[in-house]
């Protein structure tokens, strides 16, 4: 990947997008019947599918009951095809559990879990095809999902990947930037009051560009909100016009 | 889709739930709501009437009367602080339900009213659950109706019954594809303008789109 110029000199990145933008985001409301709450995602080339169930009682083991809140429970796992190379990816590896632990922990911050006790909310995530930033578009998509199902939230839950390349800072970044080797910094932010409820950083960055990556991440977050809002404006009054709701 | 999926339990509504659990004394029973509610043996009619008391022989009699995978109608007698619901069948109306079919549409559509048991003229008897489950059976006569339902009739339906629960079934999902309120006159308008089409040909989108246009101005000239 070295011979890959990530930023040309005229400042386009390899899929010729400005070091700012966003690739193009597509999402659906409502996408499955019988879920509570369905939702699909496009972002470029990575599309997600995500369901959520619930609140309902505990299922499986009593033990993990919450007195006080409700329990959170995700399953992140790629679609056979979703890669370039197609591979059979049992849902226990460990990619994906680490996956599902920081979808459970987003999500954990960002639901009123005290409003539920003693019960389970069940957010299921498939990548149908994957792009680079997995963990954003699984994100957006599950925030799309609880809003379908009607789970109240504190906020949207927005995230973004940024990068650094040639003293640049770049939003968004695609399978080939992120396999690059270069620094990667995935945030997920509730865009309204900047409040980031997860960060993670893969390779190395030097601390004087860390703010400029961050301040980058966090306002393609906010850009990511404003598509991801409309979507949820444009489904309500569809459905509320279809079904004749005056509002 | 439908803006509010869950159940939120009220005491004197009607629900239609299956039991998902035998316990000590009570029954763990999944009526679509956050939590699971409980339906005590203090608080069902045993056969035998009201009156009995209830012993030890009842608490290891519990699986016979009500067993995993029994569906029934009851009533919510008390609503916990975790929102969870209390039931009871106290009453002769309330109890098992033996042969029908069962229809899940959106708790938002089923109208408040009075009663929510109807014995149609259609031949058929249909339950509006509050938590959005609706039961639809052949009409029973008087006698085996009021045994709580713990006589299970298991004798097979004759074919125009079961045809007419059929029909009654699609028109209660064409009703809830459409978003209307679903409530005693609503339901059998729409039978009686499904009249003109198969039975089948009811799920069809256009039939169905007909089929609720006929069924909306009658609705409306009603004042409802």
């Amino acid at each position: 990947m070295a011979g890959l110029n990530l930023l040309s000199d005229q400042g386009f990145r390899i899929d010729g997008r400005k070091p700012n933008e966003l690739r193009r985001i597509q999402c659906k409301l409502g996408v499955f019947k019988q879920a509570d709450g369905s939702a699909y995602i496009e972002q470029g080339n990575t599309k997600v599918l995500a369901t959520v169930y619930g609140p309902h009682e505990i299922r499986g083991s009593r033990a993990k009951l919450l007195l006080d809140r409700v329990l959170v429970n995700c399953q992140y796992s790629m679609a056979t095809f979703s890669t370039g190379e197609r591979k059979r990816r049992p849902r226990g590896d460990r990619k994906s559990q680490e996956m599902t632990m920081h979808l459970k922990q987003t999500f954990d911050a960002a639901i009123m879990t005290n409003l539920y006790p003693r019960s389970q909310i069940d957010i299921f995530v498939e990548v149908l095809q994957s792009d680079g930033g997995n963990y954003c578009a699984s994100v957006n998509a599950a925030t799309l999902a609880l809003i379908d199902a009607g789970i109240p939230m504190k906020d949207f839950v927005c995230a973004c990947s940024a990068s650094f390349v040639n003293d640049n800072p770049i939003a968004d970044i695609n399978y080939l930037e992120e396999s690059s080797g270069g620094p990667e910094l995935i945030v997920a932010t509730l865009p309204k009051s900047d409040q980031i409820v997860f960060l993670e950083q893969n390779s190395r960055l030097h601390e004087d560009n860390l703010s400029k990556v961050i301040d980058l991440a966090v306002k393609s977050c906010k850009d990511v909100y404003t598509v991801l809002d409309r979507t949820v404006r444009d489904h309500v009054s569809e459905v509320s016009n279809s079904h004749g709701w005056d509002h | 889709m439908i803006i509010f999926t869950l159940y939120n339990g009220e005491v004197g509504d009607v629900v239609i739930g299956r039991i998902i659990e035998v316990g000590q004394k009570r029954w763990k029973v999944d009526t679509r709501s956050k939590l699971d509610s409980i339906l005590m043996l203090s608080s069902v009619n045993l056969p035998g009437g009201e009156l009995r008391r209830r012993s030890e022989e009842d608490e290891k009699m519990m699986r016979n009367y009500l067993k995993e995978g029994d569906l029934i109608s009851a009533e919510v007698q008390s609503v916990f602080s975790d929102g969870a619901l209390s039931l009871h069948t106290r009453s002769l109306k309330y109890g098992k339900l033996a042969q029908g079919t069962i229809i899940q549409v959106s708790p938002s559509l089923i109208k408040r009213r009075k009663t929510h048991f109807h014995t149609l003229p259609c031949g058929a008897t249909i339950i509006l659950g509050n938590n959005g489950s609706v039961w639809i059976s052949a009409t029973m006569n008087e006698e085996t109706e009021q045994t709580g339902g713990y006589e299970q009739d298991l004798e097979p339906v004759s074919k125009g019954d079961r045809e007419v629960i059929a029909r009654l079934r699609n028109c209660v999902i064409a009703l809830s594809e459409h978003q209307m309120m679903l409530y005693d006159t609503s339901v059998l308008y729409s039978y009686e303008e499904s009249l003109r089409f198969n039975v089948k040909d009811i799920l069809k989108p256009e039939i169905m789109t007909e089929i609720i246009e006929n069924t909306q101005p009658r609705l409306e000239s009603l004042g409802t």
